[in-house]
């Protein structure tokens, strides 16, 4: 593992200062995805700059609205009574994240900000119709994944927070790689407060994307039955030694007919 | 270089570390407890798992210094007086292991796991939460006995 100079600032504007400063510089939040890569040769930065010292971490639901700072863990999302009970589907989505040493330490920013093409979390920011917050704006969630580990943020901007609106109804079914543990295909089904449907898919595509002929089939009539023959061109979705294209396909529409029969 | 301080078992220890030093390094080679082990190091397996104040983490995924200031228990921290804690007795009991490898971390892991989810555990949910650990030899079936047996004694 290469070597690089550690960074622990107290105030994000100081992390960002420091990122100005370094030759190529890397923010880490909870380091499960981070770490690895360095391990790896994937990334070679020459300064860490640890946003653990934010203290940003929390989830606080008012009204009608979850707010989930960007240093929450997903075992602290997952236990948390409030999202218990506001959004079950994102609190569901957060336990079943990697195992419990990993929800331990990776964070909602650092999941959203990596934008892993099979990470969990994409899904439910797109499926609600999330906003990200960052040091500088906030970023709508249909804006912020631009492609495979690609998002709209600028190399020196920081995830602040992610803001969920609290939907009528979702939920979140995941087809995990029963090694890796993350999503071969995972759906967020939501019915927003306005009644709109939204239908996300990640794991199974280059980044996270909604099946529109499934959300106007569902607005029509919330229930399975609505999408069965609804299905997703296998031509542009991943094949890989796990799945080929075709049964990653065949997934979106079982698991979109669990997550509406599930959705509460 | 940067020096760290931490709490281990208990005891004040601090060292010099370069930035990318993991925190299983420093137990290791730092501290010279090898009961932690490193069986991947790509974070999968689950035999460096240690408590960084009370909570179950993956040691080879973790940088040293950014423990700075933390209580980390490891296995060598869980006899008191000579005397096993008592999951690592229901392990020794229920033959919950054979080459021994994974066993430091699936005993740290378990303890976090009662921590968490009290002392009356049910098979279905001991094999759920093992999903971070990986054992080569048993098959499971012992460890997961064990720590049920384990939580029941804690
Ligand atoms: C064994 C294992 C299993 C896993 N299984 C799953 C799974 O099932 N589903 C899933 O979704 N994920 C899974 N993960 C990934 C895990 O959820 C990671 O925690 C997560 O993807 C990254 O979060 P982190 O806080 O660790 O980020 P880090 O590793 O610290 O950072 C990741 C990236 O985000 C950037 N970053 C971090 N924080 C911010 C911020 N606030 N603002 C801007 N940029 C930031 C960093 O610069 C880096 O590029 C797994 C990981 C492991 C090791
Ligand atoms: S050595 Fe840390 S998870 Fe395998
Ligand atoms: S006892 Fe050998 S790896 Fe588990």
């Amino acid at each position: 593992m290469e070597n690089f100079t550690y960074h622990r600032p107290h105030h994000a504007t100081d992390a960002v200062k420091l990122m100005k400063a370094a030759k190529d510089g890397k923010f880490m939040s909870g380091g499960m995805t981070l770490l690895p890569a360095i391990k790896h040769g994937l990334a070679s930065p020459s300064d860490i700059i640890d946003l653990g010292g934010l203290k940003h971490a929390g989830v606080a639901v008012s009204g009608s609205v979850v707010t989930i700072k960007a240093g929450t863990t997903h075992a602290a999302v997952a236990d948390d009574a409030g999202l218990k009970k506001a959004i079950p589907g994102l609190s569901k989505l957060a336990g079943g994240i990697g195992d419990p040493h990993v929800r331990n330490c990776g964070t909602i920013g650092g999941s959203i900000a990596n934008a892993d093409p099979a990470a969990d979390y994409p899904a439910a920011v797109v499926g609600l119709a999330a906003t990200v917050h960052t040091d500088q704006r906030k970023i709508a969630g249909d804006k912020f994944f631009t492609g495979m580990f690609e998002t709209a943020l600028k190399p020196d901007e920081i995830i602040t927070a992610v803001e969920f609106p609290m939907p009528k109804r979702s939920a979140y079914v995941k087809f995990p790689n029963p090694a890796s543990l993350y999503a071969m295909v995972g759906v967020f089904v939501a019915e927003l407060a306005d009644g709109s449907v939204r239908v996300a898919v990640t794991g199974a595509g280059p980044s996270v994307f909604r099946v529109p002929d499934m959300e106007k089939a569902l607005e029509k009539g919330f229930s399975p039955d609505s999408i069965s023959g609804v299905t997703v061109k296998a031509d542009d979705l991943n094949s890989d030694i796990h799945a080929s294209s075709a049964y990653r396909a065949h997934l979106v529409n079982v698991l979109a007919r669990r997550a509406v029969e599930q959705a509460k | 270089m940067p020096i760290v301080s931490m709490k281990v078992n208990g005891k004040e220890v601090s060292g010099e570390v370069e930035g990318r030093t993991l925190l299983v390094e420093f137990i290791r080679e730092g501290l010279g407890l090898t009961g932690t082990h490193v069986g991947c190091d790509t974070s999968q397996c689950g035999a460096c798992v240690v408590h960084v104040d009370g909570k179950a983490i993956k040691s080879c995924t973790a940088l040293a210094v950014a423990c700075e200031g933390a209580e980390v228990t490891t296995i060598e921290g869980l006899a008191k007086n000579g005397t096993l804690h008592p999951m690592q007795e229901a392990f020794r009991e229920n033959h919950g292991l054979q080459c021994g490898f994974c066993t430091p971390g699936m005993i740290m892991a378990a303890i976090d796991l009662v921590n968490r989810k009290g002392k009356k555990l049910d098979e279905a949910t001991v094999r759920h939460e093992l999903e971070g650990n990986i054992c080569r030899c048993t098959g499971y079936h012992n460890i997961v006995k064990a720590i049920q047996d384990g939580a029941s004694r804690m």
